[in-house]
């Protein structure tokens, strides 16, 4: 709460921080990891709606029994999720955390009197 | 099998039995609100629970706000009538939910207090913004209550066998005065215990009409989807894709337009979103959403096997014969398998879902006036805390009222075609202007303004131009008719149901242009604050625990 109501001259402290290498490194790390990421899901996602609109015929392929291209398509789309779920709670637990963590506890201590 | 004889008289199973299992779960619902409520006292406890929940029980919280009657009774009732194509309304609804995840949930919980409106005004620190942000959360609210409510409707006509219009009328009233007080009693604490209930019943009560239908199958996907064809007019034409949005040139661009507000829409919410302020930190916020994911997906897959297990077992001839049509699927096929008992059950945790996510929509919309309009706009951020809280508990009494009309008025149509009109409001009236003011150093009050008022204008306005309000008096096969239903009335010049195909884009378009031709360019210390903030959690609002 202290840094948030401590008024104009902090604003610059965290331009300080803003720029510096920490931070820019975060910020770097965290964008290498959810642009890919959402660039691949969301070309995904788009393909199979594409697919699904102007190829149906292709959907409709059997693969076993009944079951279709269109059905495996559709839960492969569920399972891409669940993996980028996991994929990105990892990461985010290994790498993001304890930098944004020890970058967190160097401002608290800089601006705790 | 006497479904098809107490069908045709209006009701499913008895009367009787449905009222007890109903007011089971009624009561048992408001005792958990009551005794879940606690104070209530200041904003954060009313808006927030106290930021006290963990990330599982919020996550679940969320699953149980998001897997409204659109879900449950709409998807499984598309895929009923028209097979493959309902599965696109899932797989949008829950890809969706990951950029909510890798973009906007630990970020939003570090820069916000209790609504969207305070992560851009910390950004921008306009008064319009504010209002401006107001305004579209309470649009995308009410639509999404609207749908809801139209939902109940329906559901509880076919279940007490209320079938005079004044009847279903009353229930829809019904409704919107549980929510009511839901909402006055319980709050945010009280709402999300509900939820969290609801959630886990109708997750319970999907999984074991799931397997029910597949133990029918033999247990095999294949001769589920075998059956479900031979049952359907349409035969094996139901296992792919095309009935629904195959039609024409429109229908395909029309599903693009849809499937593009599903997958962005979610991300701009706004009940979802303040359900992330209930945590007591990013980490939990980002815990939560990865417990909402597996929630919803492993929910949508059941629905798949719902939807087809009623277009085999139920038929969509007596869905489509029974009161609320579509979103009746899952409650015959409920009574197809397990008689009066599994009606009930089903339909009473529908019931719930029901009441759970509109006591969800309420407390955000009156957050939202309370918090955005009154206390930011009117009072200049000065009002006393007891003050706002009494202006929310004004506001959701308010918003019921509108809600209960609303959904009289709305009542036959499917909901889960509102609900996507509510997400492509959400994706082009909330997302842009999210988005640019977290990552974004040149966004400005101005690009929120256009951004906000240019994308909730264009998708409202393309909504009351489409076919969805007039010029479809009798609904050609596979579409659904329009909401004025005298056929001389037509003003539709937009050919899609959907706007976002259009909307979103624009949106997006007017933040950036409202930004780069802003003579009062962005001030680089915000941005730097705004960023520091949303990747450390800095200065983030603290749990009332400490």
């Amino acid at each position: 709460m202290s840094v948030t109501q401590s008024g104009r001259g902090n604003v610059s402290g965290y331009e300080v921080v803003h720029a510096s290498r920490e931070f820019r490194t975060l910020r770097r790390h965290l964008g290498s990891f959810a642009g890919p990421a959402i660039a691949l899901f969301l070309g995904w996602y788009f393909l199979y709606v594409i697919v699904a609109a102007f190829a149906p015929g292709f959907m409709r392929i059997r693969v076993e029994g009944e079951v279709n291209v269109g059905l495996c398509f559709g839960v492969l789309q569920f399972v891409s999720t669940f993996v980028i779920t996991i994929v990105y709670r990892r990461w985010a637990q290994q790498r993001f955390d304890p930098q944004s963590e020890r970058l967190r506890q160097r401002l608290d201590a800089r601006r705790k009197p | 099998m006497t479904g098809a004889g107490t069908v045709a008289a209006g009701v499913v199973g008895t009367p009787v039995v449905n009222i007890t299992i109903f007011a089971f779960f009624v009561i048992a619902t408001l005792v958990i609100a009551v005794s879940a409520a606690g104070q209530n006292k200041t904003t954060t406890d009313y808006y927030a629970g106290g930021r006290a929940f963990t990330g599982p029980q919020n996550g679940i919280a969320i699953g149980g706000d998001y897997l409204s009657a659109a879900s449950f009774l709409g998807i499984a009732g598309i895929i009923a009538l028209d097979g493959y194509d309902g599965f696109l309304y899932s797989i949008g609804f829950l890809v969706g939910w990951l950029l909510v995840l890798l973009l906007v949930a630990g970020p939003l919980r570090n820069t916000g207090r209790y609504t969207t409106a305070d992560v851009l005004d910390l950004r921008l620190k306009a008064v319009p913004v504010r209002a401006a942000a107001a305004v579209s959360t309470l649009t995308v609210s009410l639509f999404y209550l609207l749908a809801q409510m139209a939902g109940a409707g329906g559901l509880v006509s076919l279940l007490l066998g209320v079938r005079s219009s004044q009847g279903q009328d009353l229930t829809v009233a019904v409704v919107g005065l549980l929510m009511i007080f839901y909402v006055l009693v319980g709050g945010m604490k009280g709402t999300t215990w509900v939820q969290i209930v609801k959630a886990v019943l109708l997750l319970a009560g999907a999984a074991v009409t799931t397997i029910w239908v597949l133990a029918r199958a033999g247990f095999s996907l294949s001769a589920l989807l075998r059956h479900a064809a031979a049952a359907s007019p349409a035969g094996s034409a139901v296992l792919g894709p095309g009935l629904l949005y195959g039609v024409n040139t429109a229908s395909k661009f029309n599903f693009i337009s849809l499937s593009l507000a599903l997958v962005l829409g979610t991300a701009g919410l706004p009940h979802v979103l303040m359900r992330l302020y209930t945590v007591p930190d990013a980490r939990e916020a980002r815990r939560s959403v990865v417990w909402t994911i597996w929630m919803v997906g492993l929910f949508y897959l059941f629905t798949l096997v719902l939807g087809f297990g009623a277009m085999w077992l139920v038929g969509g001839a007596q869905i489509e014969a029974a009161p609320g049509k579509a979103n009746s699927a899952v409650p015959l096929l409920a009574f197809q398998l397990g008689g009066t008992l599994l009606l009930g059950i089903v339909a009473a945790v529908a019931f719930a879902t029901i009441l759970a996510v509109v006591a969800g929509l309420t407390i955000t919309a009156s957050a939202s006036f309370a918090h955005d309009v009154y206390a930011g706009v009117l009072r200049h951020g000065e009002a006393d805390p007891g003050q706002e809280v009494r202006v929310a508990r004004i506001t959701a009494v308010v918003i019921g009222a509108v809600a209960v009309a609303g959904g009289i008025y709305a009542k036959e149509i499917d909901v889960a075609f509102l609900v996507a009109l509510a997400f492509a409001v959400a994706a082009s009236a909330n997302l842009p202007s999210i988005l640019y003011s977290l990552f974004w150093p040149r966004f400005t009050a101005r690009g929120a303004l256009w951004s906000i008022y240019g994308g909730l204008i264009s998708s409202v306005g393309l909504i009351i131009f489409s076919p969805v309000v007039s010029g479809q008096a009798r609904a050609a096969p596979g579409a659904i008719p329009s909401l004025i239903t005298d056929p001389h009335i037509n003003f539709a010049f937009f050919p899609l149901d959907n706007p976002g195909i259009v909307s979103i884009p624009l949106a997006f378009f007017l933040g950036w242009l409202g930004s780069v031709t802003d003579l009062h360019p962005a001030d680089p210390a915000r941005f730097a604050k705004m960023q520091v903030r949303a990747l450390t959690g800095i200065g983030a609002e603290r749990s009332d625990r400490g």
